[in-house]
Order: C-alpha cells, then sequence, then structure tokens
C-alpha cells in the first residue's frame, strides 16, 4: 500500500514529456510543463438502504502548458503517447502565438528550486478502490439501515465518494515529481416527513478527508455514536421552536465554523481573486494586495495559516502543479493580514509588494484537461494553546446559540456579506444548552464577523473539517480542501429567522 | 494507446467493439467526445486559454434486474471495461428502477466522426476583443470575462439494436466591465451571450452595453435592506426557475421532501403556482435551444434512470397557465408514482405572453431596482424552496421611468416557486445566459419579471 499505481507508472510517462518538452522548446517555447493524470474516481449512493447508483470512472490524459514570447498557450488530451505529446506541444505553442495579440502582460515564472525526479505519496491505510464495492453497500445499508429502524426517520440517502488522483510531472527547468492521493467522503441524510406535512433533515457531520477505507470502519470518527444519536437530533429539531431574530452570542463549533474560515478568509485570500483575475466569475476580494501587513481582518485572537502539508488534509500534496514544494505560512498573524495563496507568475509579478519571489506552491488543476490555477491550501484558524473547551465557550454565553454542521452557504461577489445555516442550533441560556432551535441562519459581513471574535478555543475541540467541491475559474474547476479550527467565541452576530424571510 | 501512432478509433466503432464484448443479459454504451476551446481575460488582457479534447465510455450491463456501469476515458482495453461493468451487475442486488433497455432503430450517419472545434473559432471575436481590450484601456475601464465554445458529439448504442448520435454546440462570451481595472471600487457590470455557432454575437455590441450600464453607475445611491419593487433581467430568471426545475423530481416530491410535495401526501401537480397565461416548458427540438433529443444517464439518481438511455425526449410543459401540469418522470418513478413519463430536457422556457421588452418595463416603473443578475445561489430551506443569494454587476435604481443611479448590492432570500406566485408583470421572453449556472446549464429563454416586493435581506458592501 501507499506506492504509487502501477497503471499510472505503465504509461510512458518520461518518454512522453522529454518529447512535448523538447518539441515545446523547438517550436519557440521558453517555459513548457508537461503533466499526465489517472484519476480513479467511484461514486456510491444509496436510497433507504438500497443501492440507487455505483458509478466508477477512470480519467486518463496528457496536458501541455507552455510559455511563449510571454504568453501562456494550452492543450491536452486523453491520449498518453508519445507523439500526443509532441502534436499537444506544437498545439499549445500554436495556441499562446494565437493568443499573443491580446495579451498586455508578459508571463514571467518565479523561479523555483528544481526537484528531480521525487515521489510523494499521501498518508492512508487501504486503498478504497482495493475494496470490494459489495462491502462498501453493505456497510453503507447497514449505517441507513441503523437510521431507518426509528420511527422519527422516513427516508435515508447515503453517499460516498471517492477519488484516487494520480499526477505526474515534468518542466524545461528538470523537476520532475510523481505523486498519489487519495480521499473520500461518505455522507448520510435522514428526513422526517410530518404526518401533516411539512419535513426536516439531519446529515452526519464527519468531513472528508485524505483518508483511505480505514476512515469508515477505523475510530478516526465515531460513526456508531453518530448514527446513534441523529434519529433524537432529527426529532427534537422537528419539535423546536422557531427562533426570535436578532443579535445572538454564537459559539460555533468546527462542523459549522470550518466552512465559514473557507468562503471568508480562504478564498478572500487568493492573490488572483485580490489582482481581480476572478472578477468575471469567482469574485475578487475586499483584502487587496495594498493592504498587506495593514488590514485589520479581525479579533487580534485571529492566528490563520495556510498550508499544503497537514496529514490528512484535502489540500496536502508534495509539490504543486507547478513543480513547487508545497509549505505553511501565516495569513492572519494576530488578526492583521499578513500572507496570500501564491502561484508562480503571481510571487514573481508582485514580488516586490510580497516580499519575496518565491511561489508557496498553490498551484492546481482539476484534470488532465484543465490549465493550472492558483487553488486553495488548507486554510485554517489555529487553537488557543491554552484555550476553553466547548463546554466552557458555552458556559461564558447568557444568551445565545451553539452552532454544530454546516448546511447552506452563500457570499458575495468580494467576500463581505456571508449567510450560513447548519445542521443543529442549540439555545444557550445562562450558560446552558436548553435545547435546539429552528430555522437559524446567521449574516454578517467578514470583517466584522472577525472582530467580534472573543475566544477562540483550545486543541481539544480542534477538527479538520473541508470540503471536495471547492469551485473556481472557467472552465470550472473543482478542488478538495480542509480547514482546521477549534470552537470559537462570537459575540452579537446577527440571526434571522429562514421561515420569516419567506413569508412576510 | 500507449505506443499507438494511429488515430484512436472512432465513437460508433467504440460503441459496436464494446457491445460485440458484451455477455450480459443487456448492454448499453456511451460514448462522448468532446472538443472545446476557451479564452479567458482580466483587466483588458488575456489570461488563460486553452484547447482540449475528452472522451468519455460508459459501459452499462444488465444482468437480470441488476445494473454494473463503469466509465473511462481511455480505450486502449475496452474488454476490460465490458467485464468491470459486468462483474458490477453480477455482483449488485436488483435495481429499483430496472425495466427494459429502450429499443428503437439505428440513426443515420450514427458512424460519424466526432465534431471538432478550435482555437480559430475565435478569430473574429478574438480581435473583436483585442479592439475593445485597447479602447478600454484608454477609457480607463477594466474589461474581464471568458469565451468558451464546445462541441459534443454523444453516441449510444444498446444491445436492444438502437443506435443514436448527436452533437451539441454550446457557446457562450461574459464580459464584465468594471469602472475601474483591479479588484475593488468603482461600479461593475456584466452582459452574457449564448450562441451555437458565434454566427449571432457581437462582441462590439455587448461592450457598447457594459458601457451603457457603467454610465448608469455615474450616480452612486446607498440604499438599505428592504423588500423592493424589483424587475429580474431574463438571466437572474434563468437561474431561479434553473433551480426549481433541478428541485422538480417526481419521486423525491411524491415522498413528501420538496417544495412540491402536497401536504399529507401526493404531489402538487395541478396547483396553481403562477399567473394565468404563464407556461414553464422544455423542448428540445426548440431551434435556437435545441438540446440531445433522447435520455443519456450514465448514473442514476431521482432525475434519471440508466435504463432509460436512449428514450425519445419531446416537447413537455412544467407549467401550463400558470399549473403545475408535470415533474420529473423517469419511466420506473412515472410507473412508480401512476405519471405520465416526462424525463428531464436540457433546456428550460418560461414564456407569459408579454411583450414588453426591460427597457419598456424600465419606462413604466415608477420607483424600483433594476438588476443585472444574481449570484451565489445556494438553497435555505428546502421545504419552502427558499434560496439565499447576492445581487451582482449593477443594481440599478429606476424614477419614474429611468434608471437614475447605481445602488448598493444586496443578499436576498426568495423562492422561485413562491415568486411566481406574486408575479406583477411578466415581459418579452428572450434568450439569455444564465450567470450563475452558466458551467453546466446555457441553453434558456425567459422574460423579465416585476416581483412588487423582492426581499432584500442586508446589504453587501460587493462593488
Amino acid at each position: 500500500m501507499r506506492a504509487v499505481e502501477p497503471e499510472l507508472l505503465a504509461l510512458p510517462l518520461r518518454e512522453a514529456a522529454a518529447a512535448g518538452l523538447q518539441a515545446a522548446r523547438d517550436a519557440g517555447a521558453s517555459h513548457a510543463d508537461v503533466r499526465v493524470e489517472r484519476l480513479r474516481g467511484q461514486d456510491l449512493t444509496l436510497r433507504n438502504a438500497r443501492l440507487e447508483r455505483l458509478s466508477d470512472a477512470v480519467t486518463t490524459g496528457l496536458a501541455v502548458r507552455v510559455v511563449v514570447d510571454g504568453t501562456w498557450g494550452f492543450a491536452s488530451s486523453p491520449d498518453v503517447t508519445v507523439a500526443e505529446a509532441v502534436r499537444l506541444a506544437r498545439q499549445a505553442v500554436e495556441v499562446a502565438r494565437t493568443s499573443r495579440p491580446l495579451n498586455a502582460e508578459p508571463v514571467e515564472l518565479a523561479d523555483e528550486p528544481v526537484h528531480d525526479d521525487v515521489t510523494w505519496v499521501s498518508a492512508y491505510e487501504v486503498d478504497p478502490f482495493a475494496v470490494d464495492p459489495a462491502d462498501k453497500v453493505a456497510l453503507l445499508a447497514d449505517w441507513s439501515s441503523r437510521l431507518l429502524a426509528s420511527p422519527d426517520v422516513d427516508h435515508v440517502d447515503a453517499g460516498l465518494q471517492q477519488v484516487l488522483e494520480g499526477k505526474f510531472y515534468a518542466d524545461t527547468a528538470g523537476t520532475t515529481t510523481t505523486q498519489q492521493r487519495v480521499r473520500l467522503q461518505p455522507r448520510l441524510t435522514a428526513t422526517r416527513v410530518a404526518p401533516d406535512g411539512g419535513f426536516e433533515t439531519m446529515r452526519t457531520n464527519a468531513p472528508p478527508v485524505g483518508r483511505g477505507w480505514e476512515y469508515l470502519t477505523g475510530d478516526t470518527w465515531d460513526w456508531a455514536g453518530e448514527l446513534a444519536r441523529m434519529p433524537e437530533q432529527l426529532a427534537e429539531k422537528s419539535r423546536a421552536p422557531s427562533v426570535e431574530p436578532g443579535r445572538y452570542d454564537l459559539v460555533i463549533d468546527p462542523t459549522n465554523l470550518w466552512l465559514t474560515i473557507h468562503e471568508s478568509i480562504g478564498h478572500a485570500t487568493e492573490l488572483d481573486r485580490a489582482l481581480g483575475y476572478e472578477a468575471a466569475y469567482a469574485g475578487t476580494s475586499f483584502a487587496t494586495l495594498d493592504q498587506l501587513g495593514s488590514l485589520r481582518y479581525g479579533s487580534a485572537l485571529m492566528q490563520v495559516t495556510g498550508d499544503r502539508t497537514t496529514p490528512h488534509g484535502l489540500s496536502t500534496t508534495g509539490y504543486d502543479d507547478e513543480g513547487v514544494q508545497t509549505q505553511s505560512w501565516d495569513i492572519v498573524r494576530d488578526g492583521v493580514l499578513v500572507g496570500y495563496q501564491l502561484d508562480r507568475r503571481m510571487a514573481r509579478q508582485n514580488a516586490e509588494v510580497l516580499g519575496t519571489a518565491r511561489s508557496n506552491g498553490c498551484a492546481f488543476a482539476d484534470s488532465p484537461a484543465h490549465v493550472p490555477v492558483q487553488r486553495m491550501a488548507n486554510v485554517s484558524l489555529q487553537p488557543a494553546p491554552d484555550g476553553p473547551s466547548t463546554d466552557e465557550l458555552i458556559s461564558g454565553v447568557d444568551r445565545g446559540i451553539y452552532i454544530v454542521g454546516d448546511k447552506s452557504w452563500s457570499i458575495d461577489m468580494q467576500r463581505y456579506n456571508f449567510q450560513f445555516t447548519g445542521q443543529r442550533f442549540y439555545e444557550i441560556r445562562d450558560g446552558r444548552l436548553v435545547g435546539q432551535l429552528r430555522d437559524v441562519a446567521y449574516q454578517a459581513t467578514t470583517t466584522d464577523f472577525w472582530a467580534s471574535l472573543e475566544a477562540v478555543g483550545g486543541p481539544q475541540s480542534y477538527l479538520l473539517g473541508g470540503a471536495l467541491n471547492c469551485g473556481k475559474a472557467q472552465p470550472g474547476q473543482v478542488a478538495a480542501v480542509s480547514h482546521g479550527c477549534p470552537t470559537s467565541l462570537f459575540r452579537g452576530v446577527s440571526v434571522l429567522n429562514t421561515a420569516q424571510e419567506q413569508t412576510r | 494507446m500507449t505506443g499507438l501512432t494511429s488515430d484512436p478509433p472512432s465513437g460508433a466503432e467504440l460503441v459496436e467493439r464494446a457491445l460485440s464484448a458484451s455477455r450480459a443479459d443487456g448492454c448499453v454504451v456511451l460514448v462522448e467526445q468532446s472538443s472545446s476551446a476557451n479564452l479567458r481575460w482580466a483587466g483588458n488582457t488575456l489570461t488563460t486559454n486553452g484547447v482540449t479534447q475528452g472522451r468519455a465510455v460508459t459501459v452499462v450491463s444488465v444482468v437480470g434486474a441488476s445494473v454494473g456501469v463503469r466509465s473511462a476515458t481511455t480505450v486502449d482495453d475496452l474488454p476490460a471495461l465490458v467485464r468491470a461493468s459486468e462483474t458490477a451487475a453480477r455482483e449488485a442486488e436488483p435495481a429499483e428502477d430496472a425495466g427494459p433497455l429502450v429499443e428503437g432503430p439505428a440513426d443515420g450517419g450514427f458512424t460519424d466522426p466526432a465534431a471538432q472545434t478550435s482555437a480559430s473559432v475565435f478569430s473574429r471575436v478574438a480581435a473583436e476583443l483585442g479592439d475593445r481590450f485597447r479602447a478600454a484601456g484608454s477609457d480607463g475601464l477594466g474589461l474581464y470575462g471568458y469565451a468558451s465554445h464546445e462541441l459534443s458529439t454523444t453516441w449510444l448504442g444498446s444491445s436492444t439494436g438502437l443506435r443514436r448520435r448527436h452533437v451539441q454546440p454550446n457557446g457562450y462570451l461574459e464580459l464584465t466591465g468594471k469602472s475601474r481595472p483591479g479588484a475593488s471600487g468603482g461600479g461593475s457590470t456584466w452582459v452574457g451571450q449564448h450562441t451555437r455557432d458565434w454566427s449571432d454575437l457581437s462582441v462590439t455590441a455587448l461592450d457598447a452595453e457594459v458601457r451603457r450600464r457603467l454610465a448608469w453607475g455615474a450616480r452612486q445611491v446607498e440604499l438599505p435592506a428592504g423588500r423592493y419593487e424589483t424587475l429580474l433581467p431574463p438571466s437572474a430568471v434563468a437561474d431561479l426557475m434553473g433551480y426549481a426545475y433541478w428541485t422538480a423530481a417526481g419521486r423525491d416530491a411524491a415522498e413528501g421532501r420538496t417544495v412540491f410535495s402536497r401536504p399529507g401526501g401526493g404531489t402538487r401537480v395541478g396547483d396553481q403556482l403562477g399567473p394565468a397565461g404563464l407556461r414553464l416548458s422544455s423542448d428540445p427540438y426548440d431551434p435556437p435551444l435545441a438540446t440531445r433529443p433522447f435520455s443519456v444517464a450514465s448514473a442514476s439518481s431521482s432525475m434519471t434512470s440508466v435504463f432509460d438511455n436512449g428514450l425519445p425526449l419531446g416537447a413537455t410543459d412544467w407549467l401550463v397557465d400558470g399549473r403545475l401540469t408535470a415533474l420529473v418522470q423517469t419511466r420506473a418513478s412515472a410507473r412508480e408514482t401512476g405519471s405520465p413519463v416526462t424525463p428531464y430536457v436540457d433546456n428550460l422556457t418560461l414564456d407569459g405572453g408579454g411583450t414588453a421588452t426591460t427597457d419598456e418595463m424600465v419606462a413604466a416603473t415608477g420607483r424600483g431596482l433594476l438588476l443585472t443578475c444574481l449570484w451565489y445561489i445556494r438553497e435555505v430551506d428546502p421545504e419552502t424552496l427558499l434560496l439565499t443569494g447576492l445581487t451582482r454587476d449593477g443594481v440599478y435604481l429606476v424614477e419614474d421611468g429611468e434608471v437614475v443611479g447605481a445602488v448598493n448590492n444586496f443578499r436576498w432570500n426568495e423562492s422561485p416557486v413562491a415568486l411566481l406566485g406574486r408575479l406583477a408583470e411578466v415581459g418579452r421572453t428572450s434568450r439569455c445566459l444564465p450567470r450563475e449556472w452558466s458551467d453546466d446549464f446555457t441553453r434558456a429563454r425567459m422574460p423579465t419579471l416585476r416581483v412588487p416586493d423582492f426581499n432584500m435581506s442586508s446589504v453587501s458592501q460587493a462593488s
């Protein structure tokens, strides 16, 4: 286990790369890189403990990216052969030359150390693709049946997404990397349909992870406990009173806070957004480059890092898709913006303001058909070393809500205004939980919200949450990313009643 | 393909090879081959580009009532792919949506090769763009955007003799203009257009509309959250109606867990959701919005069934005279719920017979907001289909029939289904590009809608 799949290694990787790089050089490219990928994906869904779909797909392909006369060119194809590498290299050069009249900013790339033929494999124990699909169906059916056994559960939707990402990269500077990553996400949702109409749902909070099949069978996550509690939690939610809108102190569990970090810090500190490259699609950022080192992002308690090195992190890898070794760095220190997520071009272009001409390794392409763009590192809120537990945080709140699990999310094109819901909302009165509430959404502006951060929890509640489905770029690309954080306390956040938003 | 120097086999050939390798009771083979080109720009200069070939071969094997599906992009070991799908079928329990495979004739032209596009499809567009970049630069404006063209060829063959081939052209261009280049500050606006072959698209005309809208932003007006009379333009309506369409699975509704469920049991088919005269429909043969006239599914869901692969699609009404007439039904869900078979068709038209253009609706407005498009639309409450999202790239204040300035953006909370019941006016229906969902949903024809009380829940500082 934990070796690169032979199916990737059996492709003519080095031969195709050498031929492609040479053809690109011969055609006039000042830089070229060749990427070969073999992506395995398997999705299962069960509806009420019966298999609905089991799709299993292998995506193989070859991509050549070039810089010619300061302009990018890119071409890709599903056929990994020496001849195809040469054809694509020439085609990419032609695309660059055709595009040249439209390009006003010559592409220059940050110099990076050469990594000569290195291999990196993510941390997992059991390759999920080595497990008999029948065993997966059986486990998910068992879990579904446990939920369905409750009279409070009418429907159960279960899903398991699994990815094995094999990637080979070589460039004209001499870097050659071969890497493999595994990730998966099991998820179950229980639905209760009220006899007189209306319905309510409850979903597992187990995050997607960079682990193997052992995630479902080991003790990393307490599956048995979570599944055992869900029916009663769902029943209580169905009976819960609707929230009174207003300002509340929020104790936010890491199962919910990770997504708020993702949207309001992760995306806002992507340098391509801050520079406007995503202005027509994913959006820009209020955290513009001229504010590096001075923008008060939030409370001085805020310590936010970016990394692509945390074990089991979804963005974690050895080298990025430009051959840059991955690392860890500060994004917000003592509440002030101090860093961005970079790729080689942006690092070079903005070296003076950034104070460094080196990339921090955030280039990623989600398939051989797509060009690498700057994608999110694992952006995480660091716990306070001797910080409080979740119970201690709750005990310090007179009137508030403890929010568990993520659900609905939305944020504006400049990363100011957001609205989030969750799986469960517990009313806090006089430092104690008194029962669930319904129809809760919290709404805030990013810097106001982070300024209201009054206490960061300790390491005991720290959890690496995350998503497999983060979207960016055109053509659209999907990336997986993790976000760690402890339970934290925010004072006086605006809470809406979503039922009242609907009716008037 | 390793070491092979000849061209890969054609889609039709792959279908026949896989079918002849099949030992299952039934087999469907899907081959999709795509050819695409794209250009992306920001701040009046090119950012990325590319030309791409894509391929996916999917084998659906049926053994008894069980099904196994395997997909791959490589074609060097097709028999192994067929064997893998058969093994999966043998190991699977009977499928809930099991049914006979679709029968039918062979399409003429089935063996035709894949359609191909190239970067040269943008020759005229790129020249116009270069010209507009220079003009924007000298006028202190910033242009951002994306042009994409794809020709996607689908071959579908089955052990029942069915042979279908379809070529889907899909192109669009989006142009965002900023009153000053950079990430923030100043005004921002957007136009987008769907096209099949680029002959009907003028960058110069789109740029002129961008400039007209940026000029509206010369005066900035701050308005608080609240309910406003709002003109939702076709792109915004398409994003909202598209979401409602994707939530319209008949099976989910019958199970009591969507906005289309009738409290206490059954569905809301037959309910009056919108005003008389309002029609929501799909038609694969609608020429400007033409789309694949047969079902294709590489996996089953509440909206699709692998057993329905090849099922002929026709014009379908979802709303007639404002009344809900159908939900999305596979053959299996139709059997289960006693409904007609009304599969998903990949285009959407909303038409209320209105004749007023958006400009005419502006002229007839006392005081209200004119939106450009919506963004970051997410489901808040599935029971009412309450959605949240933002206004984006231009909210304009209309007073006494004229646009008098640009307003701050808002977060809104609204349900597209509830909105249909509160329409004050339905304008003329026209083709549009759904801004939020254009990655997957580009074929739409919508009217501008006048909503008397659109819920702008809070102010967004984004500009």
